[in-house]
């Protein structure tokens, strides 16, 4: 492992460094909203859980939904990050119709997780660790929808209330591929733990972007946000070009205003939303309707217990215990169901030390190269881990080659059935018995005396003649046996 | 049948339980009262059909012996309580005809215990006033009168139209919240007993939110036993309101009649204000030695912060007000004034919708919370709360078991008198009082006596945290000694 070292921006006057910093919106995976019971379920018919207190009833008031604190307090922990034992929620108050409240009830003063760490994993199997600020507690808001009437806007309070943790990095991030990966690695962490289920698409994870530039190592610039970003993707491409915004401006003589900005992905750029002297004034206090949160030491600690081992963790243990490269190991680690997957074929193995790498390099090689070309998910793969970890066994054990494993990998993908019983109704074991192979290898001799001369003064000629000896075996000779039988035969 | 009205919830019981009258009768005799007293605009919504169907249903479980605490026992409902499929407003324009799919916490219980519901009482709006003045449905009369004078008096506020009704025998007892006195200083401006209980005491949850972290509810009743009686079935833990304390509810009624000898009752001398009416000085005495002659015995005791209870109150107070209020926006239930975007319609609709009281209030707490002056302020404010709770727990901590005060400043005053100038004027009935909510305190109300012109006046006694039953013990003595009132009918 190394420690990367990031881009810089060329400009007409000289280099520029990026500095990024994200508030990362993540949907906290649990049945009910953070303080009513109303379903979190998504894509329900609008207005359909909605209960009185998120729909901001005369009189209706919040109370805490237990889940939501265990599911912030683990992903602290998954953030090796400092639990307070005793947070505060606040009022932020602004008027908007998705707000019935008049105000979101957060977290300022006191959140419920302090400061911790993100190992992010960059190309080239290199590493960053980017500081996290905080994690705090709040509630989504409902949604506006405008596309209903010509006259009229309609709000779906669905979402309205359900939990959101607010995970603030520290300005660390210093170019594009940092913060995609940034994100990235976050949403691994929290699906592994379970407590975000990541999906950008449908909302879950969102993505505000702090991004200023400066001189590399110079002091800090006025930085603009991007918000409510939903794509990594779109993050790459909107820090790009709003750090070339930045940089014209300031090479043109020009100063950065400190703004809200929003990207627009159709033009690949951001525009403004609104200016600093347009910013709320929010006027937090602590919400007088909720108590302080406060927990023991004891409850964290039980939490900790049962933390699934997190990507990090398993990636060191893969390289560790199967001799993975530390890129292979963060490719299986990058998405829970792929190490899953890869630890289910280890599981079934009849050797793993003997296999593990070899099965790493199946699965991520073969599977994932034939899941991407087609578009498929692993959890779609027509191929299930059994069938792959024998596929490995017949190879380890001298069954089957790896070329006539490719075959084998193919006909399972396209029509199923057990390995082992395939090569035995199809004739694909290798013959390692000398003397069938020994009659090939003499016809092939014989019919090639000009090459069999040549062989002596250029040995690298011996290949072509495996290559024969393979093809006319139907590829089940073992091509060790054929090559040292070729050698003697020969005279090499 | 109007006789009936003059009991007392503790007599009415045993009458029903006897089979006297029944549940029917009482109720009817109430709500006749109510419509020969509309004058008085103690009421704002009646609810005569539920409330005789509600009666029959006791009734009918007396009759089976299955009564409960307040089978058959009319009440009248403060309007800030949520009462399911019955218009709730606040007495607030904003909420148009609000009426809600749900019950509050506290009068489902007086439900549940078979209590009957008449009707909706007036109130200031959002519970912002002192003399029920700034209720959309308009100010409520004072059953009571100067002597010799037909000048219609406040009846105190915010939970003016439930000290009027109970005060003029149109309702058995009434539910009242209180804030920053909306309970006591009512009860005391008309002859009635009103307790805030311990905050945590009551669920907030159903009641229309003023200042979270004040707002008790409680009951205004006809006696000191009365109240007990209501505070018992109104008061428990509720899982719906997290601040709502999971201990249990005593009995009150048994802690009536309990002797109160060696009890210490502390004297604060803070409360002695300059150029308080000689009246309020003398009566205070009185109570001094009504419950000294009872046993109890009387030390002078010093709570330094209490001029700084008033200011930090009306910062407190409306900076929580600011934000609870927010949710009156137009967008999804109450009254919608239409404008040309989003904003025009929440300037139009608040604007429409409040009162100027109100409007006060939010435009001060938007004001304390904003940004470079919240630490002036809010922050200051609240620092100022923990030392006004340090001197009570000091004062406790001496083995105090309750401090003895006069309910309010004066008696009551005319309709449209105070504040019209000054909003402070208005504020400084409160005074004795604010206190009591700022260190989370229980608190009673009780009628000790009458000024020279004949107008009732409360003493006030304030208790250990969720030690309502020492107050219901120490005010009745003061009860037994100062005898009831009850205001000359005129209406």
């Amino acid at each position: 492992m190394s420690t990367a070292t990031h881009k810089l921006l060329k400009g007409s006057t000289g280099d520029w460094e990026m500095v990024i910093g994200m508030e990362i919106h993540a949907q906290v995976t649990s049945n009910a909203k953070l303080f009513s019971g109303a379903s979190t379920a998504f894509g329900g018919e609008p207005n359909s859980h909605v209960s009185l207190v998120d729909a901001a009833m005369p009189g209706m008031l919040p109370v805490i939904n237990e889940e939501c604190v265990r599911q912030a307090v683990r992903t602290g922990l998954g953030l090796n990050a400092k639990i307070n034992l005793r947070s505060v929620f606040d009022r932020k108050n602004y008027f908007y119709p998705d707000l019935p409240q008049g105000y979101q009830i957060s977290q300022y003063k006191s959140p419920i997780v302090g400061e911790g760490e993100v190992i992010i994993d960059l190309d080239g199997g290199k590493t960053a660790t980017i500081g996290i600020e905080r994690l705090h507690l709040e509630q989504d808001p409902g949604k506006m929808l405008h596309d209903r009437s010509p006259s009229l806007s309609y709000i779906d309070f669905n979402r309205c209330g359900v939990a959101l943790m607010e995970i603030v990095s520290k300005p660390d991030i210093r170019d594009a591929e940092q913060a995609k990966a940034y994100v990235t690695k976050l949403r691994s962490i929290m699906r592994y733990l379970g407590t975000c289920d990541g999906d950008m698409e449908k909302g879950s994870l969102r993505a505000d972007v702090n991004v200023s530039v400066r001189r590399p190592g110079g002091p800090l610039g006025t930085r603009c946000e991007i918000k409510n970003m939903n794509s990594i993707a779109f993050i790459g491409q909107a820090i790009e070009y709003e750090a070339r915004r930045q940089i014209e401006i300031l090479e043109d003589g020009g100063q950065i205003e400190q703004e809200t900005r929003r990207f627009d992905p159709n033009k690949g750029e951001t525009r403004s939303m609104r200016s600093k002297e347009e910013a709320h004034d929010y006027r937090y206090f602590p919400d007088p309707d909720l108590l302080p949160l406060e927990f023991g030491q004891e409850f964290v600690d039980a939490l900790k217990a049962k933390l699934p081992e997190l990507p990090d963790q398993k990636k060191a243990r893969f390289v560790a215990d199967f001799g993975l490269s530390a890129y292979d190991a963060s490719v299986l680690v990058a998405e829970r169901e792929s190490a899953l997957f890869y630890e289910t074929v280890l599981d079934k193995l009849a050797s793993r030390a003997r296999d593990g790498k070899m099965a790493a390099n199946w699965v991520i090689n073969e599977l994932f190269g034939r899941l991407n070309k087609e578009g498929r998910d692993i959890m779609a793969s027509p191929v299930n881990a059994g069938q792959l970890a024998a596929i490995i066994d017949l190879i380890g054990e001298g069954t089957i080659s790896g070329k006539i494993a490719k075959d084998l990998f193919e006909i399972v993908w396209q029509e199923g059935g057990d390995p082992r019983a395939l090569v035995e109704s199809r004739g694909m074991k290798q013959v390692t018995d000398l003397s069938a192979i020994e009659k090939v290898v003499d016809d092939i001799i014989a019919a090639n005396p000009d090459k069999a001369a040549q062989v002596k003064d250029k040995p690298q000629s011996l290949g072509w003649f495996v290559g024969q000896v393979m093809k006319a075996s139907g590829g089940k000779a073992n091509p060790q046996s054929v090559n040292e039988l070729l050698k003697s035969k020969l005279g090499v | 049948m109007t006789d009936l009205t003059s009991l007392t919830l503790a007599e009415a019981r045993k009458g029903l339980s006897a089979k006297t009258f029944t549940s029917l009768e009482l109720t009817d005799a109430h709500l006749s009262a109510i419509e020969a007293a509309r004058v008085l605009n103690a009421f704002v919504m009646e609810t005569p059909d539920q409330a005789r169907d509600m009666a029959k249903a006791a009734d009918q479980k007396i009759a089976k012996g299955e009564g409960g605490l307040l089978a058959g026992i009319p009440l009248g409902i403060k309007d800030l309580f949520a009462t399911k499929g019955v218009r709730t407003t606040a007495c607030s324009k904003i909420l148009g005809n609000f009426v809600p799919t749900y019950e509050s916490t506290v009068t489902s219980q007086l439900w549940r215990d078979g209590a009957v519901m008449l009707g909706k009482l007036n109130n200031d709006e959002f519970a912002m006033g002192s003399a029920n003045e700034t209720s959309c449905f308009g100010p409520v009369g004072n059953p009571w009168r100067r002597e010799g004078s037909n000048t219609t008096l406040v009846p105190g506020g915010s939970s003016g139209g439930s000290a009027s009704a109970v005060a003029a025998l149109l309702c058995m007892g009434a539910t009242a919240t209180d804030t920053g006195g909306s309970i006591r200083q009512p009860a005391a401006f008309t002859a009635t007993v009103g307790i805030k209980p311990t905050y945590g005491r009551c669920s907030r949850w159903g009641i229309v939110a003023f200042a979270s972290s004040l707002d008790q509810a409680g009951p205004i009743a006809r006696s000191v036993r009365d109240a007990a009686m209501l505070l018992r079935s109104m008061a428990g833990h509720d899982p719906k309101d997290t601040t709502s304390v999971d201990i249990p509810v005593p009995d009150y009624e048994a802690a009536i009649g309990k002797s109160v000898k060696g009890m210490k009752i502390g004297i604060p001398k803070e409360y002695r204000l300059d150029g308080m009416p000689a009246e309020i000085e003398k009566l205070w005495e009185a109570g001094a030695a009504w419950l000294k002659a009872a046993g109890a015995e009387l030390i002078e005791v010093s709570l330094p912060h209490t001029k700084y209870a008033l200011p930090a109150y009306y910062i407190v107070a409306p900076a929580e007000a600011s934000s609870n209020l927010a949710r009156y926006d137009g967008v999804r239930y109450g009254l919608r004034e239409q404008g040309k975007n989003i904003i025009e319609l929440y300037e139009n609709t608040r604007a429409e919708g409040f009162g100027a009281e109100v409007r006060r209030r939010v435009m001060i707490g938007t004001y304390v919370l904003s940004a470079g002056y919240y630490d002036a302020y809010y922050l200051r404010a609240q620092k100022v709360r923990t030392l006004i709770k340090k001197d009570f727990e000091d004062c406790f901590a001496r083995g105090v078991d309750a401090i003895l005060t006069p309910a309010t400043p004066s008696a009551a005053f005319g309709i449209g008198e105070k504040g019209g100038a000054d909003p402070v004027e208005m504020y400084l009935n409160d005074i004795f009082t604010v206190t009591v909510n700022m260190a989370g305190l229980p608190g009673i109300a009780v009628p000790a006596g009458k000024d020279a012109q004949g107008l009732p006046l409360g003493l006030q006694l304030i208790g250990r945290p969720f030690d309502e039953e020492t107050l219901f013990s120490l005010g009745e003595v003061i009860e037994q000694a100062a005898g009831r009132f009850t205001p000359a009918r005129w209406w």
